[in-house]
């Protein structure tokens, strides 16, 4: 193994991921820092030009809230998410929304205009836009904030460090190259940790060579959630993931086919469930007041479906493109104005697939699949943690000062916004919990408002923090144990070296140790089968998430025996520990609410309604004790901070 | 098997200190074997088929072939990436050819200005206002509670 040598880094404001909310904190922190004299570094472990959810491009900007007010977006997240959301997070970027939206478009984001120069909507939050280069423009304005010589790329950060005279505030992060031995210390008055959800935490649909293909991107781990976690964070709604149901295999986008050409799904003998469900006395009227109300919640969307795949055995559900496109050619007053219409949808739809989810064309053209012949499956995936998203798991953090009540002000206000409940450190995007629905646009204003108040943090607070070296030696070590462990045992078996290759492909199997392969499968089954993956559909209950927290603690002490041949099968084990802290604190806290809020997303089958008297005005919180291995269950909380009297929907 | 490296075409970026492929791919697949100046996807099953490898390669040397376990073969979807356009050629297994083009952006790459143009606003530390607004809202001020 080779000598890895320590890069030390110290600075007033680390940024942790260069995603969506990472982007939007260089751009705002680097105007406040020059202000205020504070040095911003940003460090991702991916190339900032591509990395994160946005790195394949996007069809769609998903929350501009136009000439809508910020209790119009609330309502419509507020619905969406069952009543789990806090409010004072969502109107904050709600009302910030529109100039990062604009200032993208200066960047050289192509939003589509119609005629008279309006952006074109795709739903009334929606905007559609040419999105291949949306990350790579996105990140050229955060490159030029910041200067290429304060973004650090390729480093790994594996955690947090803690002041050594204060646990509760942060005082720098360690981390490591996938480039060369190195291992980097940060050190720092404030940190925004902005490094996306976690996906193959549950077990995908396809597991041979289209396990990547899940619909979340394979390169976000659950270092958000295991960064804020161990550094003592209180962390809320764990357990609200998200499911998208999408075209089946590829996963591909069905919110134009939707939204803009108004196609109808059913089931697969071609039953209008949706129509049943919202008739009086249908499905959707168990589950009041949400289930009443159109927009109909992504989950219980959701739920639709499942009833009609796995309770009638009515599957696959069909969405009917065929019939989409004959409608829209109908209204064609002839045969040439036909002709052009469908050859602009045809753009449209074969765009939406190429600009976010190149594979659904490859599926669509490796089977011959041509929209306007037939219908296709739709299908709901594994499930995903993405709080930017229709999920809400998450730190608990500050909100504004300002969008409060009294009685909010002492639940949700302490200082600094988006601060977590461990001084100096922030959250952005898929880090922060309850305030779901913020997408790409509302992500890169969340890194805003965040940094903006971690600077006014530094300011205040202008003291460096130390953490205890021997705490950072510690991990020092731990780092590179896989790699030391693999050295040891390698030559156990008769499989040889990374370089060395064989006549048949064989996987390495040694007594002494799991390969981050095994673990990221063992870890999958567990969750799959017992925390309600698509493998026991959606199904679970006190009885299995309590066998699967007795698999967990067993595959926590397997950790130990990961085995790393490089530096990028070192990532691969330090991602898996990531992945297996939320799969921890999300067992818990499905197992801590006793009620089924979310049907679609997940059935407590020995709890299988909801239940608002005891559950629909709080949250769920978690505060975890990284030295006794220990987590505490509690609750905070769900005020509402104004009315909704009519949800505003998507049309 | 995910993106995939033609041999030929793979000039391992004329042994640069780092290879396009490698430097772009989000989830650090790409590998340069330096005995053979070739890269290769060292992980075909953590593969987005995100083709950010592809749209990168100076020489065309990387490709996609649909994920095996539910794509039959014979279909191909190839870009060809410019400074404002990209145009996708999309085979069908059936032979059939579809082309599209769509534009990427619409400003000189390396042109984006942080502030977007809106200039630096009227904010202090201890208000609400983000450093572009309310310029940037296009509206004369910021939203609050009781508004
Ligand atoms: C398939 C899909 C489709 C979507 N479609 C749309 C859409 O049409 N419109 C829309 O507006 N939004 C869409 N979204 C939502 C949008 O992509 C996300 O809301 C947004 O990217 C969240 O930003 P983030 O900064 O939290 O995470 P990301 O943008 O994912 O960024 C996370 C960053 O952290 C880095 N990182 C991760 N772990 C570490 C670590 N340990 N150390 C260092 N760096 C690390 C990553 O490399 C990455 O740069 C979609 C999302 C997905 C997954
Ligand atoms: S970018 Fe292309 S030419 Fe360069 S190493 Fe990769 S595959 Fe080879
Ligand atoms: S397609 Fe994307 S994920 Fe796959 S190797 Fe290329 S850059 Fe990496």
């Amino acid at each position: 193994m080779e000598e890895f040598k320590t890069v030390e880094v110290t600075t007033d404001f680390l940024i942790i991921g260069g995603g969506m909310g990472g982007t939007g904190a260089a751009v705002e922190a680097a105007h406040w820092g020059k202000e205020n004299n504070v040095k911003v570094t940003l460090v991702d472990k991916a190339a900032t030009e591509r990395s994160g959810a946005v790195g394949m491009g996007l069809s769609a900007i998903n929350q501009y809230q136009g000439e809508n007010s910020a209790p119009d977006y609330l309502s419509y997240v507020r619905q969406d998410l069952m009543g789990c959301c806090r409010d004072d997070l969502v109107m904050d970027i709600s009302r910030h929304v529109n100039g990062s939206v604009h200032m993208f478009e200066r960047y050289g984001l192509p939003i589509w205009l119609d005629a008279d120069g309006k952006y074109v909507h795709e739903g009334r939050w929606q905007l559609m836009i040419n999105g291949e280069s949306y990350k790579a423009i996105v990140a050229e304005a955060a490159k030029n904030a910041l200067g290429m010589d304060n973004m650090i790329e390729r480093v790994f950060v594996l955690r947090l460090l803690l002041d050594k005279n204060d646990k509760k505030k942060v005082a720098g992060a360690i981390g490591f190259s996938v480039r060369g031995p190195e291992i980097y210390v940060f050190k720092f008055k404030a940190c925004l940790v902005c490094a996306g959800g976690a996906v193959h935490v549950f077990k995908p649909r396809s597991t041979g060579e289209g396990l990547g293909r899940a619909w979340y991107p394979p390169w976000n781990a659950g270092s958000s959630s295991y960064l804020t976690t161990t550094a003592g964070a209180e962390m809320s709604s764990q357990e609200v993931v998200f499911i998208p149901a999408r075209y089946k295999d590829g996963y591909g986008p069905v919110g134009a086919w939707f939204l803009l050409f108004k196609a109808t799904a059913t089931s697969a003998t071609g039953f209008n469930y949706m129509g049943e469900a919202l008739a009086e006395g249908g499905e959707l009227h168990k589950w009041p007041p949400y289930g009443e109300v159109k927009p109909i919640p992504t989950c219980l969307r959701n739920h639709l479906m499942m009833i009609e795949m796995f309770q009638k055995g009515d599957g696959p559900i069909l969405i009917h493109t065929d019939k989409a496109i004959a409608k829209i050619a109908e209204k064609a007053p002839d045969k040439k104005a036909y002709a052009k219409e469908m050859k602009k949808l045809e753009a449209e739809a074969w765009e939406d697939f190429l600009d976010m989810t190149i594979s659904q064309a490859v599926l669509w053209a490796s089977k011959d699949v041509f929209p306007e012949d037939g219908p296709s499956e739709i299908m709901p995936s594994e499930p995903y943690f993405i709080s930017s998203h229709s999920g809400a798991s998450g730190a608990w953090t500050s909100g504004p000062e300002d969008i409060q009540t009294e009685e909010s002000k002492k639940e949700y206000f302490w200082g600094y916004n988006r601060m977590t409940t461990i001084k100096g450190l922030f959250g952005a995007g898929d880090a922060v919990g309850n305030s779901s629905h913020k997408f790409s646009s509302g992500t890169f204003t969340e890194g805003r408002i965040a940094a903006k108040a971690a600077i006014k943090y530094i300011v205040e607070n202008p003291e460096m923090p130390e953490f205890d070296s021997a705490e950072a030696d510690k991990f020092k070590e731990l780092i590179v144990r896989p790699l030391k462990h693999y050295e040891e045992h390698k030559d156990y078996t008769t499989l040889g070296t990374a370089t060395k290759k064989y006549a048949q492909p064989v996987e390495e199997v040694n007594p002494n140790y799991i390969t981050p392969k095994m673990a990221i499968f063992r870890l999958n089954k567990i969750m799959d089968e017992y925390v309600a993956g698509c493998g026991s559909q959606y199904n679970c209950s006190s009885i299995t998430l309590n066998i699967a927290l007795d698999l967990i603690k067993l595959l926590k002490e397997d950790v130990s025996k990961l085995a790393a041949r490089n530096l990028h099968e070192l990532m691969r084990c330090w991602e898996n520990v990531h992945r297996l802290q939320i799969a921890e604190a999300h067992t818990r806290h499905k197992l801590f609410r006793e009620e089924t809020r979310w049907p679609g997303y997940y059935y407590r089958t020995d709890f299988r309604e909801m239940d608002n008297e005891k559950w629909g005005k709080v949250f769920v919180n978690s505060v975890y004790d990284a030295e006794k291995d220990e987590f505490t269950m509690l609750t905070r909380p769900l005020l509402h901070l104004v009315d909704i009297k009519e949800v505003v929907g998507m049309a | 098997m995910p993106s995939f490296v033609i041999n030929e075409k793979c000039d391992g970026c004329k042994g640069g200190d780092k290879t396009a492929c490698m430097y772009i791919c989000p989830n650090d697949l790409m590998v340069l074997d330096e005995e053979r100046m070739k890269a290769y996807n060292c992980e075909p099953d953590m593969c987005w088929e995100c083709y950010n490898c592809v749209k990168i390669c100076p020489t065309q040397a990387v490709e996609v072939r649909g994920y095996a376990d539910f794509c039959p073969l014979g279909a191909s979807v190839v870009p060809m990436r410019g400074t404002e356009d990209i145009m996708w050629t999309v085979k069908f297994r059936g032979g059939l050819v579809k082309r599209f083009k769509f534009p990427i952006r619409t400003t000189a790459e390396g042109s984006a200005k942080p502030d977007g143009g809106f200039g630096v606003g009227p904010g202090t530390l201890d208000d609400q206002l983000l450093y572009t607004e309310p310029a940037s809202l296009k509206a004369d001020k910021l939203w609050t509670l009781g508004d």
